[in-house]
């Protein structure tokens, strides 16, 4: 601080001061606040809002674990509430998700750090970025014209004889999901793929070499060296692929059907249409609040720390 | 045996490249289909109806115009917040940075959605009723940590001692300011502004909870895609996947040609010392 003032002077460091002030207090923390806040407040009319109905409760919470409903997991019969089973569907096909980009990724992220010439890598990687730049809204509407009933798939497939007849893929076939995880991993792979590039980038290539000379077989040298050394890029983009489908709205909105709620839905029926926004804001702080356990949760089980992620 | 593998390679690429590229021209090419439904298949023959009712649809441009007046905001607002974040944090070391960092970082790994309910929250406590200007704000709240992270980066190459320099030869403070720090600051002021610009034009999330009855580009998209489903917005599609295949071959042309010349510039170079060793 001290260097601050000598060097640019008490207006302009107030200046710097008073804009991260602005950002970080009246962008992030007091919103949070109010949103910590208010989920314990119940949702009232406005003319009593402050009267003598206006108290703290954990009602809105109580809210999360009502409406049992049966549930069938892997074949088992439970009874389980239905936003429990909303929530739980979200991480379980979030993390699914993020495997198969993960398994697109990883052989791609080795070609390019390793394999390809590094003259023709730039241009590689711009026709990677395209897509990228293509509206998140629009990637999942493309998705929704190849899957619909009578779209192109179901045409193609029936066409050469591998289906009988078109099939509803968006209602699922193997699990209500399946729409959703095509379009989350369509939307989201690169998130993937460049982290993961640049930590095998850095991998000296004499390291590979040696485990090679040394008698290494092809799968032995990405298990024991190269796969280690990627892991903080693996992490990275771990997190951020679960992150973005467990928070994606416009994916399961335009690519899901009525068996297949996202927990991102259900916040959005609370705020939207019921308009009961401290209910919402307690969803949407239970949701932030079990993202983190997952995520830090995934970062013990595979000894990450998140220093080496923000890398 | 590297041969095979490099085939193998090469093909996984192409069949990669198909993936992402394959259903983006398949909404496109819908757009020219005479079908009332979005879709390549059947198809019904050639024509531009859809194109001429785009650009006849007033709330596509009123969408259009507000999504660049919000990006041209969060640019004006997250650009010297992002800035001033970096300057602060690098000037500063220990705990109270690992703090401040991690707190300027977080937004980015909050979920849009819960960003835009919280700052609907908040600035209705205040009265200051849901609109653009929140999406705005919402919107900035994390695209100032992408800025700061660039600028951050930018600042390890940075010689302070230019600054002492300038000081002691009797600059003011704002000269030091305008003449070296921001110079050297340039490129990740620029590329922090760009990002910042096509973060805002992409973002739903935020916007959908904060924008009042106001749209935008993506909330536009979204609505047409959920409710009356006509090919307008395949029409759409197409031209925004055109404009980004423009730009994306201006840069690479641009590229090519600097690469060129510095391929020239290296190879004269290793004339001059071949010479001088003669």
């Amino acid at each position: 601080m001290e260097d601050l003032f000598r060097r640019y002077g008490h207006t302009l460091t107030f200046a710097f001061v008073a804009l991260v002030a602005f950002w970080l207090l009246a962008l992030v923390i007091l919103p949070n606040l109010t949103l910590f806040e208010a989920s314990f407040r119940p949702y009232l009319p406005v003319t009593e809002i402050g009267g003598p109905k206006d108290v703290y409760s954990l009602d809105n919470y109580a809210k999360f674990l009502r409406n049992p409903a049966p549930w069938n997991v892997f074949g088992y019969e439970v009874q389980a509430p239905l936003n429990v089973k909303t929530f739980l569907s979200t991480v379980f096909y979030s993390m699914i998700a993020t495997f198969i980009t993960f398994a697109f990724s990883y052989p791609l992220a080795y070609y390019l750090a390793k394999v390809v010439q590094p003259k023709s890598l730039p241009t590689m990687i711009l026709l990677l970025f395209i897509p990228l730049w293509v509206s998140e809204a629009l990637r999942a509407f493309a998705w929704y014209i190849i899957l619909t009933f009578n779209g192109p798939l179901n045409a193609v497939l029936t066409g050469i004889g591998l289906l009988d007849k078109p099939i509803r893929w968006q209602q699922g076939v193997l699990t209500g999901y399946d729409a959703v995880v095509i379009g989350l991993v369509y939307s989201y792979v690169l998130f993937m793929l460049f982290p993961i590039y640049g930590s095998i980038q850095s991998l000296d290539r004499n390291q590979i070499e040696a485990s090679e000379d040394l008698g290494a077989k092809w799968w032995q040298t990405h298990w024991r060296v190269i796969l280690p050394h990627a892991k903080p890029g693996i992490a990275s983009g771990s997190v951020m692929v679960f992150m973005l489908s467990a928070g994606s709205l416009l994916v399961p909105s335009v690519l899901g059907s009525t068996n297949s709620n996202w927990f991102t839905q259900t916040i959005q029926q609370w705020m939207l249409e019921s308009q009961d926004w401290n209910t919402g804001a307690a969803y949407s702080f239970l949701y932030i609040l079990l993202c983190t356990v997952v995520v830090a949760l995934a970062m013990w089980v595979f000894k990450v720390k998140l220093s080496d992620i923000a890398k | 045996m590297h041969k095979t593998r490099n085939f193998l390679f090469n093909l996984y690429f192409g069949m990669f490249l198909l993936y992402l590229f394959l259903p983006l021209a398949i909404m496109g090419g819908a757009a020219f289909n005479n079908n009332k439904l979005p879709s390549v298949y059947p198809w019904k023959g050639f024509t531009w109806t859809w194109f001429q009712q785009l650009l006849a649809d007033q709330v596509m441009w009123t969408s259009f115009r507000n999504t660049i007046l919000v990006a041209l905001a969060v640019v004006i607002i997250a650009v010297p917040i992002g800035a001033a974040a970096a300057i602060l944090i690098n000037s500063i070391s220990g705990r109270v940075r690992a703090a401040l960092y991690g707190l300027m970082v977080a937004p980015i790994l909050m979920p849009g959605a819960v960003i835009g309910i919280s700052t609907l929250l908040f600035w209705n406590k205040a009265n200051i009723p849901p609109g653009l200007h929140l999406s705005v704000l919402g919107q900035v709240s994390y695209i100032a940590a992408f800025v700061m992270l660039l600028v951050l980066a930018r600042l390890q190459s940075f010689d302070s001692a230019l600054e002492e320099a300038a000081l002691d030869l009797g600059a003011s403070h704002a000269q030091v300011v305008r003449r070296i720090l921001l110079p050297h600051l340039y490129p990740a002021l620029g590329a922090g502004a760009a990002i910042a610009f096509f973060q805002s034009i992409e973002n739903f999330n935020v916007t959908l909870f904060t924008r009042g009855t106001s749209n935008t580009l993506t909330v536009y998209v979204f609505s047409k895609v959920r409710s009356g489903i006509t090919p307008t917005i395949n029409a759409l599609a197409l031209m925004l996947i055109l404009m980004t295949l423009v730009l994306a071959t201006i840069y690479e042309l641009r590229r090519r040609a600097q690469a060129k010349i510095e391929a020239a510039r290296e190879a004269e170079g290793r004339r001059a010392a071949a010479l001088e060793e003669l």
